[in-house]
């Protein structure tokens, strides 16, 4: 599954940053690294952007950009 | 003397820290990227030695891939000579795993480093504690807590800097577990003859990451033993080196963090105050007309109702009555005519034409600013971004253009925010289509003369300024050197806070300022040559109140007023005009002091080129209207002053590049000035000459942008370069 097609409101677990250059390297230096919890917060008014929450912030971030995040639904719920 | 880096995320506070320990009035902001140079200044109450702090721009990592990070890393970074001898990580309480990230890279570069946790009440609030002490203790280096905005601990940071100095408190050595522990050991062997010992830890976990530029310096046989010891960890890892490192890093700064942090009280997160707002402000169906409503509500009141009221009083009352007395003054010292003359005309009318607008002007920025502190700016790139890439560019081209309207020359310094270099040039280009505040004069004089001072009329010139950015997106991609994605959209929205008044007066102040200092230099010394220039014949005999006709300005503006008749106003009666989109070059304020003292005598009206001086001056033409509003939208689009134009220079980097857009920003403006002329003039039953500019001025930008086919930058030709 791919950190884009997350529901509102839905965890996941990061597996694997997939992608290459800037980008990849970006998403891995704002903590979007393999086991981190994320979460769909919301999206924008024109569906793209969205808003993810990980580690106590908030990041936005495109779905095209985020289909290079592969994650795992999150087993527990916090 | 101790230099000190200051060294943190984007948005973490650190230019308020910068302010309050140097005392200087540096620009803050609630979005990321405020700060995109290096600022220095020096530590106020250093306790011994003199402490020189220099303030970086914000960054996640010191593997840069964009302009403001490498200004940072080139600086720690530095030489074997000059390094900065204490670095200050400023990390805010609140994100604390992401500012431990950028930590362990600064703690690798072994400087002495001084930890300031900032924003220690924002962390209470939603639940955590940090506790200084056991991060100084887990790091081994001083730790100072803060509130940057109150001031709060600010002052204990000097004395930290100067015992981090003397007693060289570099940050123990962070472990990244065995596996990468163990390849740095093997690397270190392998560069040691060619990097510098204080940088071998920090190269080592480089070559790890697999870092262009780091690998680069690398002679090839070097490289290439690093790399097979890189694999080897790759293998055992099965990962590649990049997100390795990213990982182990989070983790090294997720188990510091659980060395430090007491949660106390949980507050939910989405209770929280910002994400309450937020419910509303970027709701699927509010968000837009709520956008809407701010930026017209901020027009009516700055701009239609409360400002132009004052700024009414200052150009009828106030000017009218200096001049009378500067008049009856002069008069009575029998001061020479020629000289009387001068000063009321050229000096009272030009500047005072220009004067007139502060208020407004500062009422204007006094609601920019607000917007732009309290973290709304950020919002609006994050909803219009959707739109933006649907031209080719990122919902972050918004920010500029938004500063544009205060002033182009740091709304296309802040084009920085932008990664991707393409994107980056089309906003570089593109900024100053917004109408800045020196170009308002000149719209409220327009707007109020033709179309009843509409607010409405006004913000669609502001809508106007985007959607030519927006269309230039489209052509420019067109175009080799600008080919290129929309820049990601990875961002932080700022929690919203209350700006202070100190902060909002500040910026008022710092972007008022401008146009006073242009009002008493460049607009004073143009108002009185255009004065010279229209009082005197070539012959060198003085007109005095006679008209201007005959005068050496007269005749180059009817020399060169051909050039505007395609859009309508290029016949001799209205050289005026002509002249005043050239003096605009200078500065867009002398389009109204030029106007000022030209029309003084065109119209035999004394006085400043109120609406109705204007009026009646283009009474003369077919279509008043339309001729006052070509003239507008040309110098709206046009180049832009001066001082844009150099801003354009430092950020393009090349003559050519700037010839370019120099000559895209007039094509442009005169191609869309003639669409709306030409267009108006057929909408009125006019058919003539003019539809065939029409055709020109509407095929060649449909042509570029329909193009399948990238155009070369020398092979384009002046066809393709029209819009």
């Amino acid at each position: 599954m791919q950190l884009g097609e997350l529901k509102l409101g839905e965890s996941a677990v990061v597996v694997n940053v997939g992608g290459e250059g800037q980008l990849r390297k970006r998403f891995l230096d704002l903590g979007i690294t393999k086991g981190t919890r994320v979460t769909m917060a919301r999206i924008a008014p024109f569906g793209d952007p969205v808003e993810i929450q990980l580690r106590g912030y908030r990041l936005t971030l495109r779905k095209s950009e985020a289909s290079i995040v592969e994650i795992e639904p999150a087993e527990d719920s916090e | 003397m101790i230099t000190a880096a200051l060294v943190g995320n984007p948005n973490c506070g650190k230019t308020t820290v910068f302010n309050k320990l140097t005392g200087a009035v540096q620009k803050t902001g609630n979005w990321p990227g405020v700060t995109v140079e290096r600022k220095q200044g020096f530590l106020r109450g250093a306790p011994k030695d003199d402490i020189l702090v220099v303030d970086l721009p914000g960054i996640y990592s010191l593997s840069p891939y964009s302009p403001d990070e490498v200004v940072s890393r080139d600086f720690l970074i530095g030489d074997s000579e000059s390094r900065p001898d204490v670095a200050i990580c400023i990390i805010d309480a609140s994100n604390l795993e992401r500012g431990l990230y950028l930590l362990t890279q600064v703690a690798d570069l072994r400087i002495p480093m001084v930890v300031v946790l900032n924003m220690m009440d924002v962390a209470e609030k939603i639940g955590m504690r940090v506790k200084a002490d056991a991060l100084s203790e887990i790091l081994g280096c001083p730790v100072v807590e803060t509130v940057g905005t109150k001031g709060q601990g600010t002052s204990a940071i000097g004395e930290a800097v100067q015992s981090a100095y003397e007693e060289r408190t570099v940050p123990r050595t962070i472990s990244y577990g065995n596996a990468i522990d163990d390849c740095i050991e093997r690397l270190i062997p392998i560069i040691k003859e060619t990097v510098r010992d204080d940088l071998l830890r920090w190269v080592s976990l480089k070559i790890i990451e697999g870092d262009s530029m780091v690998m680069a310096e690398l002679d090839e046989s070097t490289a290439a033993s690093a790399r097979s010891v890189v694999e080897e960890l790759e293998q055992q890892v099965s990962d590649d080196g990049m997100q390795i490192i990213a990982t182990a890093r989070y983790k090294a700064g997720e188990a510091i963090r659980d060395g430090c942090v007491e949660h106390t009280e949980s507050v939910d997160e989405s209770e929280r105050i910002s994400e309450r707002i937020d419910r509303i402000l970027l709701n699927k169906y509010l968000a837009w007309p709520i956008f809407a409503l701010v930026m017209f509500t901020v027009y009516l009141v700055s701009v239609q109702t409360v400002g132009l009221a004052i700024s009414d009083y200052i150009n009828d009352e106030l000017v009218v009555w200096v001049q009378d007395h500067a008049a009856e003054a002069m008069d009575s010292a029998g001061v020479d005519t020629v000289v009387a003359d001068m000063m009321l005309t050229g000096v009272i009318g030009g500047v005072g034409a220009v004067i007139g607008f502060i208020p407004l002007i500062a009422l204007l920025f006094a609601f920019l600013v607000f917007l732009e502190e309290c973290g709304y700016m950020v919002r609006v790139a994050y909803m219009l971004d959707r739109v933006f890439t649907y031209f080719g560019l990122s919902g972050k081209a918004i920010i500029p253009a938004v500063i544009g309207i205060g002033c182009s020359v740091p709304a296309i310094m802040g084009t920085r925010v932008i990664e991707d270099e393409s994107n980056r040039n089309v906003s570089i280009i593109c900024t100053s289509f917004m109408p800045c505040s020196a170009k308002l004069p000149i719209i409220t004089l327009i707007v109020g003369a033709f179309f009843g001072a509409s607010a409405l009329v006004i913000t669609s010139l502001y809508l106007f300024g985007i959607v030519m950015i927006l269309i230039s997106g489209l052509f420019l991609k067109k175009f080799r050197g600008f080919i290129g994605r929309p820049s990601p959209f990875v961002m932080e929205l700022p929690v919203y806070h209350m700006p202070t008044v100190r902060n909002v007066m500040f910026g008022v102040k710092e972007k008022s300022w401008s146009f006073i200092k242009n009002a008493g230099t460049i607009i004073l010394l143009s108002a009185v040559l255009i004065w010279a220039l229209s009082s005197f014949t070539f012959t060198g005999e003085y007109l005095g109140d006679s008209a201007t006709t005959d005068s050496i300005l007269s005749a180059i503006g009817k020399a060169l007023c051909w050039i505007f008749v395609p859009l309508g106003f290029g016949g001799s009666e209205t050289w005026e005009l002509t002249v005043a989109s050239f003096t605009g070059i200078a500065a867009k304020e002398n389009l109204l002091a030029t106007l000022a003292v030209l029309l003084d005598s065109a119209v035999g009206i004394d006085g400043l080129p109120t609406m109705e001086v204007l009026t009646e001056y283009l009474s003369v033409t077919a279509y008043p209207e339309a001729v006052a509003m070509s003239f507008l939208i040309f110098n709206l689009i046009c180049a832009p002053c001066i001082a844009s134009i150099a801003a354009i220079y430092r950020e393009l980097h090349s003559h050519r590049k700037l010839l370019l857009a120099l000559l895209y920003q007039c094509a442009t403006a005169y191609g869309v000035a003639g669409i709306f002329y030409q267009g108006y003039v057929l909408l009125h039953g006019e058919v003539g000459l003019g539809v065939l500019w029409l055709i020109l001025f509407i095929a060649v930008p449909v042509y570029v942008i329909l193009s399948k086919r990238p155009f070369g930058f020398i092979t384009g030709g002046k066809e393709e370069v029209q819009e």
